[in-house]
């Protein structure tokens, strides 16, 4: 057992954990927090993504243990029923969700990836590496394609992450 | 997956040393192939040495004009370095056409090239697996092959590297730098660092037990128009049927490299004269020892209609 | 409540709030990671310890010996359940897997044990050290091999007859001037839901409540019951939210028995979620399909004789996957037959998923309709509506209650922009991509049956809706809420609704999509029974008085409608069983679909480019969550046509591609905008909603759309799913 400290939703939490712990089994199991859903526990979901020091990565596929310190933001740091962030009001909207359950992970992951490209980081799409990446549903089709989603609500997520993207901040 | 220790290293020779002292011990940086196979028991290291720490974050240029990429740059940051995206688009190309964002922001150059095959008998330890375990057979020889190797292949395996990266960084002449527990360093040239399997598949790369990858380095840049052309059944989050790098010049001459068809990215510089008479006589030429299945025989013709695409770009 | 006649005039009919496009009522809910799925609560009293399942690593045989004596000295390990001390076992009645390898093995990772641990660490890793010795036996694995030999199934539930057979189709099959006898393979598909199958079991003395994830809790209740040998009156499940299902979570899976027993090993509560490489072989799937089809028509493309021939396995005594039903259905002929054989395979059960039958049945039909299209220099739609019926082709006495389907392809055609469609196949370039347009028409039956809801009203004037219906991600919390809201004249915000507990009353669940149609009809008894009990209390004359505006008004008097429940909550019960109407008129849901496709001259990579379904399912009780329904099927049937299939290896006996990573669905890049539309109507012989369901609708006729597209691109016509490029890539243009 090892004591991790992380910074989560901007509270420090501080938990004894199993080595083996992944992240998001500490945030499920240790710290309460289940808006990040286990889909595969392999990186091949897109279910438990969260932000770590404002990047969105799978936390089934790195150990808490390795994030001491860290900054986490998970669904339940972006808005509460009643206080909605945006894209998740958005996606209430658009109806970019039916089950539910990877619409957490579909969440954060937009977030992030309207920060991405505002940062300018180019895509499998981009057709030119050395231009400014734009807001266009490819792009987002794409950024967004590490989020399966079964019910198949794709073409309204894109449609609330443009909203969220083309809307005054 | 098993108990483990933990430990956090501080400078990449003590890492090595660390996996010497450690019988079994493995390096953990992005983890998100490790710990993908440390949850299936595929892979049961005893001992975790992080080496997140040790700062190898940094792109640089070199001395020669080229660029030296730190061992734990992520694969995000890689691919949207401006002076990769300006010089080697085949890189950053490579980069995006793999993975997802999520997956790209955790992994690591060296991570990515260490990454072991998605053979899937390899990934499921009911079946015999001599890449997992060495004698136990090949369950893959005589199964579902579509996915599988169509050259360079042994009696023992007939897996595939699953790395994108891995061939731009062929078909740019990459050098892998490391560091043994002893403090001696060395280059590794790409061509050299990716092993076929023989009769030892468990054996996949040139590095010695506790060698550790600090960097990789390009040679200058070579010009030309830079392609990373994927094949894949889906259109995002899916490992490569086929995939062709190439750096093509005005003159019609050029270097390609493919993924997807071997246990280690695929390159004969020989066959590259031939590319100013098209796709057909380059890939007959690469994958003239190729010993398809009649699952991924297919892989052939797609190699060699995926590079007349890429032909086809580089001439419009 | 009895509903026997067609509905007239009732109070739904306002559509204040029916048929309204609102957000669902449980979205702030999903959005912020604040519903709780089957492994997320946290309310159970006692200390949670984690199970984790362990399947066997052979196709066929029997456990020789198990050795769990290293795990259970592992740390933290507080039981481990096997066949030698799990007790005898009974199945359920609608999946004929067994749960546990007792010690048989029936197929690949059928369960053979379930470790219970203090944390999921030490379970999982405790698995790994359980050592089970086999003696593997001979399995079959392989479909093609047993086409000629496998029997005629036996007639099964939902599947409708195994042989059919009007007129003298081989017959007119021989005379036909214009023939088509062609076969199709569909592979087998997994459900891949998001969320695992999971469960929390928690006993208390001889009582189990079960935090799970199914679809059905009625049955659910009723198989947990029979696996476990104990009475459905000591089982609670709660399932109020559900990570997706489309079939696959029906009934009890061995996640909820393992954990049921799992609890009562360790005394204490367990949560045992499946790992997802065990679903795809240890779960059931839809099965693969080999399909015969012959169309004989006249010159001018009037089918005189259409015949379907079917081949699924399964473990011994499991299903047929029902193929031919859409066919006896959808198009006319005075000559038809259909037949469906069932071999026994030893891989893991074949079952329902979404539109089970139909889906693979209009996989092969619609193509064959496009290839007979062809043949006759048709245009695709118009041969379809050329064969349209009016009545049921094998009981012409019989009609549609309604069958707006010739409306759907012309609407669709329209719409699409269908008429730019080149006829001549390969013929359209953009680019370096082939460009190819296709269609296909759909059909699904719209079942109802009984259904209960408990209403109750408090002096607030809320309304809260009880029922065990469930929401997989359907909509049903909302039309629910809608359904009470228009009753009790309430705004939305007014009704609670709880779903998804086997205290509540009893609906069909989610399933077959007859949820929608049936649970509504249910809340509307409950509801109806509730402006009775209201208008009692506050001595109305319940003939006269209206519901409207939080307000009950009768004559000149109006009061709040909580006032009724001043002295107390009113709380009714009542459900809604149904007459003869379903015999009496074939009840259907119809639809078309249009696809258009690129194709990469070069490598033969298919992009979809665009999508249209037009859809007929009487009355759309909420038309923002339908839409829904219909662009999931529509991504559902895109996997279908171009990457969706466990592939089997024959020789080991099992699905390979046991993964996400290996059994490949649609992700985002692969889905452009969707659009879709609903045809304008009603059915009154469904119940007082005139409404049918429609989220299978949605898939059936998705994926042959998209085949004929590819057709329409290439020229080669593919008649194996999926159509992945390896399977045309030689006939692609040469290269330049």
């Amino acid at each position: 057992m090892v004591r991790v400290s992380l910074r989560v939703n901007d509270e420090v939490r501080s938990v004894d954990l199993d080595t083996r712990t992944t992240l998001l089994d500490a945030l499920r199991e240790h710290l309460q927090l289940t808006g990040s859903k286990k889909g595969c526990d392999h990186g091949q979901c897109g279910a438990c993504t969260v932000m770590v020091e404002g990047q969105r990565i799978y936390s089934c596929l790195t150990l808490a243990v390795m994030h001491e310190g860290n900054t986490v933001t998970t669904i339940e740091g972006l808005g509460r029923p009643g206080n909605l962030h945006p894209m998740q009001a958005a996606f209430v909207k658009h109806d970019g969700y039916q089950c539910g359950y990877c619409t957490p992970g579909q969440i954060c992951a937009s977030v992030a990836a309207l920060d991405e490209i505002k940062a300018g980081v180019p895509s499998h799409v981009t057709a030119d590496l050395m231009a400014t990446p734009q807001v266009t549903a490819d792009e987002l089709r794409e950024r967004m394609s590490g989020n399966i989603c079964r019910c198949g609500a794709y073409s309204n997520i894109v449609d609330a992450i443009i909203e969220v993207a083309r809307s005054p901040a | 997956m098993r108990p483990f220790t933990y430990e956090r290293a501080r400078s990449p020779a003590e890492a090595a040393a660390a996996a010497i002292r450690n019988p079994g011990a493995r390096f953990i940086a992005g983890g998100t192939n490790l710990l993908d196979l440390m949850k299936l028991q595929i892979e049961v290291p005893p001992h975790l040495i992080d080496v997140n720490g040790l700062g190898l974050d940094r792109i640089e240029g070199t001395q020669e004009g080229g660029l030296r990429i730190g061992a734990l740059v992520r694969n995000t940051s890689l691919a949207a370095d401006e002076r990769v995206r300006r010089h080697y688009g085949v890189l950053s190309r490579a980069l995006l056409a793999g993975a997802t964002a999520q997956l790209r922001n955790k992994a690591t150059t060296a991570g990515n090239l260490l990454q072991r095959t998605r053979c899937p008998y390899f990934y499921d330890t009911a079946q015999p697996c001599n890449k997992r375990q060495p004698g136990s057979g090949c369950a893959a020889i005589g199964g579902v092959t579509r996915l599988l190797a169509v050259i360079g292949s042994s009696e023992a395996c007939i897996a595939t590297h699953p790395s994108d990266m891995a061939v731009a960084m062929r078909v740019l002449d990459a050098v892998v730098e490391t560091v043994k527990a002893d403090g001696t360093t060395r280059r590794i040239p790409i061509a050299e660092f990716h092993r076929l399997p023989g009769d030892t598949p468990h054996v996949e790369t040139a590095l010695e037990r506790g060698e550790f990858i600090t960097a990789v380095t390009l040679p200058p840049p070579i010009g030309g128009r830079h392609f990373y052309r994927k094949v894949r059944d889906r259109a995002s989050y899916a490992f490569a049927l086929v995939s062709v790098a190439a750096v093509m010049q005005r003159d019609g001459t050029g270097r390609v490299a493919l993924g997807g068809v071997a246990h280690k990215p695929w390159r004969v510089e020989a066959a590259e004269a031939e590319l100013p008479r098209g796709a057909r006589p380059v890939t007959a030429a690469i994958l003239d020892s190729a010993k398809p299945t009649h699952d991924n025989a297919f892989k052939v013709k797609l190699a060699e209609r995926t590079l007349a695409a890429v032909l086809a770009e580089a001439r419009g | 409540m009895k509903f026997d006649t067609p509905a007239t005039n009732n109070p739904i009919d306002q559509l204040k709030v029916v048929g309204q496009p609102l957000d669902r009522v449980e979205g702030p809910l999903k959005t912020t990671g604040q519903a709780p799925y089957a492994y997320e609560w946290q309310d159970v009293p006692g200390r949670m310890a984690y199970g984790y399942i362990l399947g066997a690593t052979i196709a066929k045989g029997r456990i020789a010996a198990i050795d769990t004596a290293a795990a259970r000295r592992a740390p933290g390990v507080l039981a481990v359940v096997t066949h030698e001390n799990a007790g005898p076992l009974g199945r359920g009645q609608f999946y004929v897997q067994r749960f546990l390898a007792a010690p048989e093995v029936d197929h690949y990772h059928q369960p053979i044990a379930l470790i219970v641990a203090e944390t999921f660490e030490g379970a999982r890793d405790a698995a790994g050290l359980v050592r089970a010795r086999y003696v593997e036996g001979r399995g079959a694995f392989d479909l093609a091999a047993q086409r000629d030999t496998a029997p005629v199934a036996q007639r099964a539930p939902f599947g409708g007859p195994p042989e059919t057979a009007v007129g003298d189709f081989e017959g007119a099959f021989a005379a036909a001037p214009v023939t088509l006898d062609e076969t199709y393979t569909t592979p087998d598909q997994a459900h891949a839901m998001m969320e695992p199958h999971a469960t929390i079991a928690a006993w208390e003395g001889d009582r189990l409540t079960c935090r799970t994830s199914i679809q059905q809790m009625n049955w659910g209740l009723r198989d947990l019951s029979l696996a476990l040998g104990i009475p459905k009156d000591r089982i609670r499940l709660i399932s109020p939210y559900i990570g997706g299902g489309f079939g696959g979570k029906g009934t009890v899976q061995s996640d909820l028995v393992l954990a049921a027993l799992g609890a009562r090993a360790a005394g204490r509560p367990v949560k045992v979620a499946m790992q997802r490489p065990l679903m795809f072989n240890n779960t059931i799937h839809r099965p693969a399909t080999i399909q015969r089809i012959r169309i004989g028509a006249t010159r001018d493309g009037r089918i005189t004789a259409i015949g379907h021939e079917s081949w699924s396995g399964n473990l011994p005594g499991g299903r047929t996957e029902p193929t031919t039903l859409s066919t006896r259905f959808l198009y006319a002929g005075a000559n038809r037959m259909t037949r469906v054989r069932l071999a026994v395979l030893d891989l893991a059960e074949g079952n329902a998923m979404r539109a089970p039958g139909e889906a693979p049945g209009l996989m092969a039909l619609e193509i064959a309709m496009d290839e007979m299209a062809e043949r006759l220099g048709l245009d695709p739609v118009a041969f379809r509506i050329l064969n349209d019926t009016q009545v049921d082709p094998e009981k012409p006495e019989r009609p549609f209650s309604t069958r707006p389907f010739v409306e759907c392809l012309r609407v669709g055609a329209e719409r699409f922009g269908w008429s730019r469609r080149s006829p001549r196949p390969g013929a359209v370039r953009d680019g370096a991509w082939l460009v190819g347009m296709g269609m296909a028409g759909a059909i699904r039956g719209a079942p109802i049956s009984k259904a209960g809801a408990r209403a109750r009203l408090d002096a607030r004037g809320i309304v809260t809706i009880e029922t065990d219906m469930t929401d997989i991600g359907t909509g049903s919390y909302t039309i629910v809420a809608q359904t009470a809201a228009e009753m009790m004249g309430v705004p939305l915000e007014r009704v609670v609704a709880k779903l998804g507990d086997s205290s509540f009353p009893e609906t069909p669940g989610s399933g077959g999509q007859q949820g929608a149609p049936s649970v509504t009809a249910g809340v509307y008894a409950a509801c109806t029974k509730l402006r009775e009990a209201v208008a009692h209390r506050l001595g109305f004359n319940s003939a006269d008085v209206t519901f409207a505006d939080g307000e009950v008004r009768s004559g000149n008097r109006a009061v709040p409608l909580g006032q009724a429940a001043g002295a107390g909550d009113i709380t009714v019960e009542d459900s809604m069983e149904y007459g003869d109407l379903s015999q009496r008129f074939a009840q259907q849901t119809f639809g078309a679909h249009f696809a258009e496709v690129g194709v990469d001259a070069y490598t033969g990579e298919v992009r979809v480019r665009r999508m249209l379904a037009v859809c007929a399912a009487g009355r759309i009780l909420n038309p923002k969550t339908a839409r829904s329904q219909v662009i999931g099927g529509m991504v559902m049937g895109i996997g279908a046509a171009l990457t969706e299939e466990m592939t089997v290896d024959k020789r080991r006996g099992f699905f390979v591609n046991h993964d996400l990573a290996g059994y490949e669905v649609p992700v985002h890049a692969d889905v452009p905008h969707l659009d879709a539309v609903f045809i304008d109507e009603v059915d009154p012989t469904m119940s007082p909603l005139k409404a049918k369901g429609v989220g299978e609708l949605g898939l059936t006729g998705v994926a042959p759309a998209i085949a004929n597209a590819i057709y329409n691109a290439i020229g080669v016509r593919v008649r194996d799913y999926p159509l992945t490029l390896d399977k045309y890539l030689e006939h692609l243009p040469a290269l330049a």
